[in-house]
């Protein structure tokens, strides 16, 4: 489990990269708190620089968006879904629990 | 329409294939491609590709499982001769003919060669996979040093590629300022700069005089290149990146209008409404006059819009293209979108030039046009979202 940040410094709209060798971005969508992978699954790209719109989020690069709830892509470029990772919430700071790598399809 | 060609099968002819069955067309689609790859993405070949990272498998545009499930039959390796509005017919350079209902003609176009220099080994131009694996190959058995000419995107994408491989490498652009005609004489220089920042050396203002060479018939090589001014660049790797040239001549004797490019009216429908263009090829009719566009964005997006138009047999959709491209060089990413070129005034509206991380807004009368952004996804994304947009309702 990877403590992230408080919640109050992750306001509506913002997301967070947290590295790695599998980099995760944490999100902010509407109160909701969500964890996706963060590299784009089309091409190199930062998904934590994406642009936030309800739960989706579009790739800073090629436009390939992607639901932050399942990690599956709404279309083109991107075919393949990103990971989603756990979310918890404890004494007001987030959470990730990883998904572990062989769950990547 | 019972049959449909698409002629050219990479980005633009793919997407074609895509919006057809997308848009319920569930008839035959026969796809003609020049080169025997199956659709490929070229923006790696002149970085990832190029520096080895990323294996030309890597850069399918569709697995597998997607092309089987476009059903789609694929006519690869093989070059259309030529259209026949009278019979609906392209006649392949394999002799087969396919008569169609409706064409998408998606033929992109070449690299522009450099004058002189047929022949000579060691000259490359970067438009196809192929392109690439044999400037890769010669990369790897450089040692006299790499000359690019053209500071372009291409050419700065080769040269930053070439110091990422550790190669000297020198830039040559017949422009005071790169990039200039594109983003303007001040963001241009911000821009070049990244090629001194990375230790390539930048020449501006000055053409290319002449090739010099080694050796005699087939074992001719590239051995340096002469400049205007009289400097002699030693290379035993020589890259054009000076344009390229629309894929037109096969519709010589077509009765279609060609004028540097297939010309088109606002949704890409051609003088017959039963051919439509798309991607590099295309020179559609745009609020000031016919326009072609060069980018990756332009051969994704455009394609729905002529597919549309194209199903329905009349122009009931004008295309909007969003202007948008981007370039990754010496570990920086550019990132353009709207018409900088239509702009009256551009500031720098966050970061610095100074520190390589900036976005600059290009305004027209006040009004924002468009944006360019030196490493910063983040704000070149909202910014891109405040551009209006520039096409006056028909």
């Amino acid at each position: 489990m990877i403590p992230v940040c408080a919640v109050a410094d992750l306001p509506d709209g913002e997301a967070v990269r947290i590295p790695g060798d599998v980099p995760i971005a944490v999100f902010n969508a509407g109160g909701e708190i969500y964890a996706i992978d963060d590299t784009c699954s089309h091409q190199d790209a930062s998904l934590s620089e994406g642009w936030l719109e309800g739960c989706f989020v579009e790739c800073p690069l090629h436009a390939a968006s992607f639901d932050l709830r399942t990690g599956m892509p709404t279309g083109a470029p991107a075919k393949k879904p990103v990971r989603t990772h756990e979310v918890t919430i404890q004494d007001g700071v987030i959470h990730v629990v990883p998904q572990n790598q062989e769950a990547v399809v | 329409m019972r049959t449909v060609a698409v002629v050219g099968a990479s980005l633009a002819g793919l997407r074609a294939v895509e919006e057809l069955r997308t848009q319920g067309f569930d008839g035959r689609i026969a796809v003609i491609g020049e080169e025997p790859h199956q659709p490929y993405d070229r923006p790696p070949l002149s970085k990832a590709y190029l520096t080895g990272t990323c294996p030309a498998e890597g850069l399918r545009l569709a697995d597998a499982a997607d092309l089987d499930g476009l059903g789609a039959e694929w006519h690869l390796g093989v070059r259309a001769d030529s259209l026949d509005p009278g019979t609906r017919s392209v006649r392949l350079s394999d002799g087969t003919e396919i008569v169609a209902d409706g064409v998408v003609i998606a033929t992109g176009g070449r690299a522009r060669p450099l004058p002189a220099a047929e022949g000579l080994a060691g000259v490359h131009t970067l438009r196809t996979l192929d392109d690439a694996a044999a400037l890769r190959a010669d990369l790897d058995e450089s040692s006299a040093g790499v000359v690019v000419i053209g500071a372009g995107w291409i050419g700065a994408e080769v040269a930053s590629t070439c110091r990422t491989l550790g190669l000297p490498v020198t830039v040559v652009e017949a422009a005071p300022t790169p990039l200039a005609r594109v983003l303007g004489p001040t963001m241009g220089a911000h821009c070049a700069a990244l090629h001194t920042d990375h230790g390539a050396d930048l020449r501006t203002g000055v053409g290319v005089a002449s090739l010099t060479s080694t050796g005699f018939g087939p074992w001719k090589r590239v051995s340096g290149v002469v400049l205007d001014d009289g400097t002699h660049l030693p290379a035993d790797v020589v890259v054009a990146g000076i344009g390229m040239l629309p894929n037109t001549e096969w519709l010589a004797g077509s009765g279609l209008p060609l004028d540097n490019g297939v010309l088109c009216d606002a949704g890409c429908v051609t003088a017959f409404p039963s051919v439509v263009a798309v991607g590099d090829v295309a020179r559609y009719q745009g609020p000031d006059g016919p326009v072609r566009h060069e980018h990756w964005s332009n051969a994704s997006e455009q394609p729905a819009t002529a597919v549309r138009n194209l199903l329905a047999g009349t122009t009931i959709q004008e295309y909007r293209p969003s202007g948008y491209f981007w370039s990754d060089q010496y570990g920086t990413r550019l990132q353009v979108a709207g018409h900088p070129a239509d702009a009256d005034e551009v500031a720098v509206v966050d970061g610095s030039p100074s520190d390589r991380r900036f976005v600059a807004e290009y305004r027209r009368e006040g009004a924002a046009v468009g944006v360019l952004a030196m490493n910063n996804p983040k704000q070149f994304g909202r910014l891109r979202r405040l551009l209006p947009s520039r096409v006056v309702p028909a």
